[in-house]
């Protein structure tokens, strides 16, 4: 009941930041929309007892690729998105397809309601060390693999930003 | 969960101290950063040989009294161009970052007053088996330092001034180059102590004075590497280019009057605190005297209180150190500043981890 009442208010926020971001004119705006998602779904991780996740979701998402979104705004001074005359077809189309596309999803996941477990507060906790061990044992290949993966953007990252050699 | 020794839920008891103990908390810290204030502008005058503030009080003692005073009825300027929301916003952010650490650091041990056990830290309650607190405290700070940039990236934009723009550019470049030194030079301290529980790592430490961090367990490079790049994160001098007046008139508070203003300088001066703190809790030891391996006869009042004591004296020093240090070094030029927390700090907080990790490996 505890957990229910908790996961019902911090995925309202979630997904009342969601549509704030898709709403709003203001790119800055739109961006601190998208922390208030990244720090909601580290709320929703550390109520399934994923604290390694949840710290590691706010330190990296919100605090470093969300400030440097941030950053991006700023320096390119991105003014308020200007209103364009709607599609009136798109929107006739749109609105019923999008909520039939909704019911849709909502009744296959009520209709197979019994095969879905349940969880309570704290189920998937798991003690760091053990995260750890089990990233550079069973999981080391891919960890490596994505690794190369960061580097790979990294050195693209710095061959768009060279400058030019005359 | 909240388990006494009898097996009974504790939830009232628990919360009832959390409250008194974070009323004393924040009583504590916004009085400790009204005085440091005092104490640094005393301290550089005395290095640059003359008196600080003498006249308002004993000593200048009543000067932050004076200047709280004169924050609250300053006027509040409100430029005309600036974005409101989060021009009003961005002073708050900074301000409530800082002073949420508070909430995870362990100051001491177990008090037990009148049959109830208080564990000396907010977010800790004591089990029948010991205290239990926070198992990834120090991501939790390390979280708390990655949002904070945004109280200052966002004051800049905010004001609409070129000032205030460079100002915030700058200090948030500088920020997040900092903060992966400042992560990895803690990551030796973790392979010692095994944990990222704040309590635990200073137990880890109890013993003696050979078993601190610093001493015994070799994290002197990390120390120094945490030092640096704590000082580039509370944006103090060496690395207070965002912010130095003779550069860009103020950098990203330019704009900012009376209290607004107030709450950055408040912001700053309580993320120095928590520096000290951390530095104390993963370097020093903690609460645990130095001459702890003496077994040196103690009343027992002495016992209770000495933790708080030894903590106290150990956060004072770093807090001396912040001051010595702005009252002698230039600041670093913004090249200059980048290249260092880029070149040189960041490989030697990795050359520390696999140090570190090569001696434990071979030791075992």
């Amino acid at each position: 009941m505890f957990h229910l009442v908790l996961f019902i208010i911090f995925a309202v926020i979630c997904v009342a930041g969601a549509l704030n971001f898709l709403l709003q004119r203001h790119p800055v705006n739109s961006a601190l929309s998208l922390i208030v998602v990244m720090g909601s779904l580290a709320l929703l991780f550390l109520l399934l007892g994923a604290e390694f996740v949840a710290a590691v979701q706010v330190i990296v998402y919100a605090g470093a690729v969300m400030v440097l979104f941030v950053f991006v705004i700023m320096l390119l001074n991105a003014g308020v998105e200007e209103k364009t005359r709607g599609n009136k077809v798109a929107l006739a189309l749109g609105v019923p397809g999008l909520i039939a596309f909704f019911i849709l999803i909502c009744w296959t996941v009520s209709s197979a309601r019994s095969q879905l477990g349940r969880v309570s507060i704290g189920d998937f906790y798991v003690p760091t060390q053990q995260l750890g061990i089990a990233l550079f044992r069973e999981f080391l290949l891919p960890f490596e693999v994505t690794s190369v993966l960061v580097l790979i953007a990294i050195m693209g990252a710095v061959v768009l930003a060279r400058r030019e050699r005359q | 969960m909240l388990l006494t020794d009898e097996n009974e839920l504790d939830l009232t008891h628990y919360i009832i101290f959390a409250v008194i103990k974070l009323a004393i908390l924040l009583w504590l810290l916004l009085t400790a950063v009204a005085y440091i204030v005092l104490m640094e502008r005393k301290v550089i005058a005395r290095m640059q040989n003359r008196w600080g503030p003498t006249r308002v009080g004993p000593f200048g003692l009543l000067q932050p009294l004076a200047d709280g005073i004169k924050f609250i009825l300053k006027e509040d300027l409100v430029p005309d161009s600036v974005y409101k929301p989060l021009y009003i916003a961005a002073p708050m952010i900074a301000l409530i970052l800082s002073l949420i650490s508070i909430s995870i650091i362990p100051f001491g041990g177990n008090w037990n007053l009148g049959g109830y056990n208080i564990p000396l830290q907010m977010t800790a309650f004591w089990t029948g088996a010991g205290i239990q607190d926070i198992n990834i405290g120090l991501l939790i700070i390390l979280g708390i330092t990655s949002i904070g940039v945004y109280g200052v990236a966002l004051s800049g934009w905010s004001s609409n001034s070129k000032y205030s723009l460079l100002g915030s550019l700058r200090a948030s470049a500088q920020l997040i180059s900092y903060e992966l030194a400042l992560g990895l030079s803690l990551v030796g301290v973790l392979i010692l102590s095994g944990s990222l529980s704040l309590r635990q790592i200073v137990d880890s430490q109890a013993g003696s004075i050979l078993n601190w961090h610093f001493f015994g367990g070799f994290q002197f490079v990390a120390f120094f590497i945490y030092i640096m790049a704590a000082y580039a994160e509370t944006n103090r001098i060496p690395f207070d280019l965002p912010e130095a007046e003779t550069e860009l008139v103020a950098g990203y508070h330019t704009e900012y009057s009376a209290m607004k203003f107030a709450m950055f300088f408040m912001a700053e001066y309580c993320n120095m605190v928590t520096v000290g703190c951390l530095a104390t809790l993963l370097f020093f030891g903690g609460w645990h005297s130095p001459f702890d391996g003496l077994n040196i006869p103690a009343p027992g009042i002495w016992l209770m209180i000495s933790p708080l004591f030894w903590f106290f004296i150990k956060v004072f020093f770093f807090i001396f150190l912040y001051i010595w240090i702005r009252g002698t070094l230039p600041r670093f030029r913004y090249d200059q500043l980048m290249s260092f927390g880029w070149k040189f700090l960041l490989p030697l907080a990795i050359a520390n981890i696999v140090v570190t990790s090569l001696v434990l490996a071979l030791k075992s």
